[in-house]
């Protein structure tokens, strides 16, 4: 199995068995559900589709609670795909749960960023802004600077890096040591930060 | 921050001697250099606890040959073999950064009178 779903609960510092207090990130991962199974004769790929976390029935869109239905499970908040190697067997309704990650193992957590809103060059793209503020300047210490020549090619290329929307993007952290699995509650700590704010859901992939 | 003592109940401490801002208290904290471990004392006046569950810290200040030198211990940590209190204070506030600011006779604490 690749993967699991989880919610990002926050972080803390905890103390490693040196005695150092370090920084982790609590993940409530898990235990999902298997959907469906993907498979290379029908779909193309072999994939399974997990699902995480309770929806009441009355906010599932009726083609989707017919996925559910057909297969007798109660719905389910989040749907990913997740990939698998042919050789393990699987069933429909199966649970998957945090026991498929040990400790001291590398992993990948995917998840959405913040949002950040509207943002400019030097924040979004690390500009250095414009000059200095003497001479006359003003009011060009966070600009863009030229975004092109003149002549040729008398228009801005594709591309260039300009204010805009800044994060609410899917992020990727590779090689997050797992400190901690606790089996009993669910969790997994990490080591370090994870995208995302709190409650955001997660992708926990093996490497 | 969420406090991580319902996560890893097993990390907090309960054997801990009770002590308030304004006690003197000797820290032994374990130093390790090398291979070899050694206990290190730490003696001054507690000026600050704050924070709770596996978060909480104390700060601990004395003088070192004329310098404040201030330490904040977290509560829980393994490092601290025992804390000893020399002598219970009697102070007013729960923080007690205004000793940063005296000097001499003036940033002494009084003791308890029993």
């Amino acid at each position: 199995m690749s993967g699991l779903l989880g919610q990002k609960i926050g972080m803390t510092s905890v103390y490693n068995e040196k005695g150092d207090l370090v920084p982790v990130s609590v993940i409530k991962a898990g235990p999902c559900k298997i959907v469906s199974i993907r498979t290379k004769e029908k779909d193309g790929y072999h994939a399974l589709q997990l699902g995480f976390g309770e929806k009441k029935e009355k906010r599932v869109s009726k083609p989707v609670l017919g996925q559910f239905k057909k297969n007798e499970l109660a719905p389910l908040k989040v749907l990913r795909e997740f990939k698998f190697s042919s050789e393990q067997e699987f069933k429909i309704g199966d649970e998957i749960n945090v026991s498929i990650f040990a400790e001291g193992e590398k992993i990948k957590v995917r998840a959405k960023s913040k949002g950040k809103g509207f943002q400019g060059v030097m924040r979004r793209h690390g500009f250095g802004g414009v000059g200095g503020t003497t001479h006359g300047q003003s009011d060009r210490l966070r600009a863009p600077g030229s975004i092109g020549a003149s002549s040729y090619p008398s228009r801005v290329f594709k591309g260039q890096r300009m204010a805009g929307r800044m994060g609410h993007k899917n992020v990727t952290i590779s090689n997050l040591k797992i400190f901690k699995v606790i089996h009993e509650q669910n969790l997994i700590l990490v080591r370090g930060a994870v995208p995302g704010a709190i409650n955001t859901i997660v992708e926990l992939l093996k490497r | 921050m969420i406090d991580a003592s319902k996560i890893l109940p097993e990390q907090l401490k309960t054997d801990y001697p009770k002590f308030n801002p304004g006690d003197r208290i000797k820290v032994h904290v374990k130093v390790i250099e090398g291979d070899k471990e050694r206990i290190q004392p730490f003696e001054g006046d507690v000026i600050s606890i704050r924070g709770a569950g596996l978060n909480k810290t104390f700060t601990v200040r004395k003088l070192s040959s004329g310098v404040g030198v201030e330490r904040i211990f977290p509560f829980n940590s393994p490092k601290i073999a025992k804390i000893e209190i020399i002598r219970e204070g009697n102070v007013r506030r729960a923080k007690l950064y205004y000793l940063r600011n005296l000097s001499g006779k003036a940033a002494r604490i009084k003791g308890k009178t029993t």
